[in-house]
């Protein structure tokens, strides 16, 4: 069987202390979304960090279309393709918009100007606002800042920290619809969602985990139709 | 314990060294010297080892220390106090007045302009107020014998009496800049104590009237016991015990004197210690350790953090200011000339991380050890620089290295600082 | 009533020396404000890091002088001053290497920093003491005035004369240019913009690829150069002495704080709020008053608020009001 595009395989490990994942396997496919939910300290987030490298696995392996990244820090990982939208403090807040997205055009070396047009023609809000400090934004218009930065580098694979946390129902729609159409152009999503439901809806692929190991793995629409995972964790 | 008591054998044996190879004369006057310092680096170690608060302003309380003495000590000038007593009293205590106004006028009224205006208002008149009080009172006070006093005197009291005066003025400025500065960032807590402590040197340097500023002041007394050399040399018992011993006179009664300072300053020591012993191993010194590690937490339970610093912070500067008391009433002379931070306020530092931070014994011992060093640098210094330069021709350059010796003893300072911040952060003797 | 003559007694004894003595405060503030904000902790060791960069410009000016090496009107330091910069760029470079450098990788807490910056204060001031001793040195040469009173009371026949020496004018024209090249420098180009994106959210820039040595680096440089031109403009203007230059870290942190510490814009207002208020609230106001009002209200004293020794209690109770009411700072710094 090929590998996915990129897997984080048996992952072990946390953060000094007492293991926070157990053996947990999480991955995405080329051009596809992939959703993590799961109840509160489950292990989302940490699962998402260490596929790019944030904490030391004491077992498994992170592999990126078939070369294993395992050891690489996560700067390396930005250079071998990734983008990384953290949940917190992810923008430069004092910066403009457009010194934001250069900023994560950062370790490009070609001309990055086609990859801002591309950014504002996705978040045409953006645009508008370009020369505003990114810190005097509303909530959405800032996780959209942080994702345009994410996308600078051109990574083949998007990850995303609870994009939604703290936006308003309409907002978040809309975040999503933005997310289903950078999928379409071939960049692959891994995202961790608390708003399982809607996050599930448009996901290739859900991993719902449970104290740091799979619970259920399937595709989105049928863990949707799974009454187990409906009662215990989308609420009935 | 054993290594502990290894490394104070080892300062002794340093000072038994300079005893016999330079003189006794000259080791005692380190030992006091250090003895001294031994008891502002554990104001210091209160603060900063059992509460993590970050002083630079050691200098500044232990100058008020110094002042305390002269005020204390010395006799009241009486022509100065019926010239020109009253104004002052009474210019100082508008100034008072007027800033518990402004504190209390800021509680009281509504936010605003009106408040802002008002402020402005009682600021401007209470200032002309106390100038046109404050200035003349100065003018006449300081017009009276300049060149032998100028200044209102002191109350004429034993000096011992200015040593627990020299904690309490120490920690009223405490108290005030306490009040201002805590609770807010660490490191604006060292710019503010950094500045207080310039300022209190500035008001001593130029209040004349107060302790006659640069121009000095001689202190004709001693604190009981110690008696004056002089005395000594015309004592037939002493000459007698003296000569028996193999000293002549007047290192004989140089060496006694000193002997009774360090029997005395060892008692503060000694009482010192015994209460922030006693402190650090009650229940509230568990809660300023608690504080410490962490003040979130602490804070979380419940816990009045910014009282307690400002409580741990009046106590701290409470001993710096005996301690300088005790070093200006041995020194005879209040020159606030003398005062400088790096010898009162970053020396102090370097003794209490070099001992061992948050351990009463570990900053006594660095302040032995530091304080051994500070001096003994400063009078062999020069000689090894004229020993090292001597098959150098005469000439400028070596007359400039023989100068710069002395200020070799910061640089030896500073690199020791920084390798025992590097290797060994806990100090000679860390915390338990 | 001569409100002309009391303006230019203003301008000749407050404003000029004021103008002056802010930008050297404010050159001195911004590098402390630029350490803060990349290197997180107050530099304690940047007085004796300006008094360094001067000492260096002093011993080559000298040399300079020496070998008849000058620049007309404009003081030879200012031949000197690159050199300055490079030596003590030298210097903060390897001090950071030796000694910051752990600590960062520790990630120690300010308030270590600000003890390991004491020790490092300490080896700098025995270094400056060693070399050129303690005493006051004069290297100011060049233009002595480029208006001089006299001439100023010839051209305009008042009775006030207006003085504007050589080395107010090199301040200020100096720190103006390197105020707008810092700042072209923090907005425009990569390397500016970057240490921005670090000082603004460092695990974000981490992420972005930023490298955090070579802006930690770069910091350093232009700490160095801030420092060294700040001291030399403040030797030119009044003179050198090591110690002074310890006691201008309270001015200087007052001026970064005021504008709000990490802040470059803060630190420029800041320096010149500082200055401003010291030579105000210093100066006797009896001449330009006694202009403003009738003979017969002439006043008797010097309407002088505070006396000039006290000039360090200016900037502290600005900065104490500055903690208690803004503790943000002027331009919303990063201290809370």
């Amino acid at each position: 069987m090929a590998d996915p595009f990129l897997i984080g395989d048996k992952m072990t490990g946390g953060y000094g202390g007492a293991d926070i994942l157990h053996g947990c396997t999480i991955a995405v496919e080329r051009g596809e979304i992939a959703v993590i939910v799961g109840p509160n300290g489950a292990g989302k987030s940490t699962a998402m960090k260490a596929v790019f490298g944030m904490l030391k696995l004491r077992e498994g392996r992170v592999r990126l279309d078939g070369e294993d990244i395992t050891t690489l820090s996560p700067q390396a990982r930005v250079a071998k393709g990734m983008g990384f939208v953290p949940q917190t403090h992810n923008i430069f807040g004092s910066m403009t918009v457009e010194e934001n997205l250069e900023m994560g055009a950062f370790i490009r070396t070609d001309d990055f100007q086609d990859t801002i047009t591309q950014v504002y023609d996705l978040f045409p809000i953006l645009k508008q606002k370009r020369h505003q400090p990114a810190g005097e934004l509303s909530g959405g218009q800032r996780q959209q800042v942080a994702v345009g930065r994410a996308l600078m580098t051109q990574p083949k694979v998007l990850m995303l920290d609870e994009p939604t946390a703290g936006v308003s129902p309409i907002v978040m729609d809309e975040l999503f619809d933005r997310i289903i159409e950078i999928a379409r152009t071939g960049i692959s999503i891994l995202m961790v969602e608390q708003n399982a439901r809607q996050a599930l809806e448009i996901a290739d692929k859900g991993y719902v985990l449970v104290q740091g190991a799979n619970r259920f793995t399937d595709t989105g629409k049928a863990l949707m139709a799974d009454p187990e995972v409906r009662r215990s964790f989308l609420g009935g | 314990m054993s290594k502990n008591l290894k490394l104070f054998l080892g300062v002794a044996v340093l000072f038994l060294l300079t005893g016999l190879f330079i003189s006794w004369n000259q080791a005692l006057f380190i030992l006091n010297f250090a003895l001294v310092s031994a008891i502002m680096a554990l104001g210091v170690n209160i603060q900063w080892g059992y509460a993590g608060l970050f002083n630079t302003g050691i200098m500044g309380f232990a100058a008020l220390g110094g002042l305390s003495v002269a005020l204390v000590a010395t006799p009241p000038v009486r022509e100065a106090w019926s010239a020109g007593g009253a104004g002052i009293l009474g210019g100082l205590a508008i100034g008072v007045a007027v800033l518990a106004a402004a504190v209390a006028l800021w509680k009281r009224m509504p936010k605003g302009r009106t408040r802002g205006l008002a402020m402005i208002a009682l600021l401007t008149v209470g200032f002309i107020l106390f100038r046109a009080v404050f200035d003349p009172a100065v003018e006449a006070v300081e017009a009276i014998n300049p060149s032998v006093s100028g200044n209102l005197g002191g109350l004429g009291l034993p000096v011992l009496v200015a040593w627990p005066v020299g904690g309490l003025l120490a920690a009223a400025a405490a108290w005030a800049i306490g009040k201002t500065a805590l609770g807010l960032r660490s490191d604006y807590l060292a710019i503010a104590t950094l500045g207080i402590a310039e300022i209190i040197i500035a008001v001593m340097k130029n209040e004349d009237w107060l302790a006659r500023g640069v121009k000095m002041m001689n202190l004709q007394q001693r604190p009981w016991p110690v008696p004056f050399e002089v005395e000594l040399q015309a004592n037939e018992t002493f000459l007698n015990f003296a000569a028996s011993l193999g000293f002549d006179p007047v290192t004989g009664s140089s060496i006694l004197v000193k002997l009774v300072y360090m029997v005395m300053i060892l008692a503060v020591l000694a009482l010192v210690i015994w209460l922030s012993e006693r402190a650090l191993n009650s229940p509230w010194g568990r809660m300023m350790r608690a504080i410490r590690d962490n003040e979130d937490a602490a804070r979380a339970m419940g816990k009045d953090v910014t009282a307690r610093h400002l409580q741990i912070f009046i106590l701290g500067s409470a001993v710096v200011g005996v301690a300088g008391a005790i070093l200006t009433s041995m020194d005879g002379i209040l020159n606030p000339g003398t005062y400088q931070p790096l010898r009162f306020t970053f020396l102090i530092w370097v003794m209490v991380i070099v001992g061992g931070s948050g351990n009463n014994w570990g900053a006594v011992l660095g302040a032995m050890l530091i304080g051994w060093l500070w001096l003994i640098v400063e009078s062999l210094g020069p000689v090894a620089m004229s020993a090292i330069t001597s098959g150098m021709s005469e000439g400028p350059l070596k007359a400039h290295l023989v100068d710069s010796a002395q200020h070799m003893r910061l640089l030896t300072l500073g690199v020791i600082l920084l390798l025992v911040l590097r290797f060994s952060p806990k100090g000679l003797i860390p915390e338990k | 009533m001569d409100i002309l003559n009391a303006f230019v007694a203003f301008l000749n004894f407050v404003f000029v020396p004021g103008l002056a003595y802010g930008a050297q405060l404010a050159l001195g503030a911004l590098g402390v404000t630029l350490i803060y904000g990349i290197l997180r902790f107050s530099n304690f060791a940047h007085g004796d890091t300006m008094a360094f960069g001067t000492m260096v410009t002093i011993l080559f000016t000298w040399w300079f002088q020496s070998i008849g090496l000058t620049a007309g009107v404009i003081p030879t330091a200012m031949l000197a001053l690159p050199i300055g910069i490079a030596v003590t760029s030298a210097l903060v470079l390897t001090t950071d290497r030796m000694v910051y450098r752990f600590y960062r990788r520790q990630k120690a807490t300010p308030t270590i920093l600000v003890i390991v910056s004491m020790g490092v204060m300490f080896v700098m001031n025995g270094i400056v003491r060693l070399i050129i001793g303690v005493d006051d040195q004069n290297f100011a040469d060049g233009g002595k005035f480029l208006v001089s009173a006299g001439d100023f009371k010839a051209a305009t026949g008042l009775k006030e004369g207006l003085a504007i020496k050589g080395s107010q004018a090199v301040t200020v024209i100096t720190a103006f240019i390197v105020v707008a090249a810092l700042f072209w420098f923090l907005q425009k180009t990569r390397t500016g913009k970057s240490m921005r994106a670090f000082s603004d959210n460092e695990d974000l820039a981490l992420l972005s690829g930023i490298n955090p040595d070579r802006v930690v680096q770069v910091t350093w440089i232009i700490a160095a150069a801030l420092a060294t031109i700040a001291g030399v403009l403040y030797g030119l203007d009044k003179s050198f002495r090591p110690f002074t230059y310890f006691q201008l870290l309270l001015p200087i942190f007052a001026a970064a704080i005021v504008g709000g510490l990490g802040s470059p814009l803060g630190a420029i207002a800041g320096g010149f709020v500082i200055a401003f208020s010291e030579v105000m609230v210093t100066y006797a106001w009896k001449k330009v008053v006694t202009y403003l009002v009738p003979e017969s209200l002439a006043p008797d004293g010097l309407l002088q608020l505070m006396a000039t020794d006290y000039k360090f209690a200016v900037s502290f109770a600005i900065l104490i009001l500055v903690l208690i009411f803004m503790p943000t700072g002027l331009f919303k710094g990063k201290s809370y």
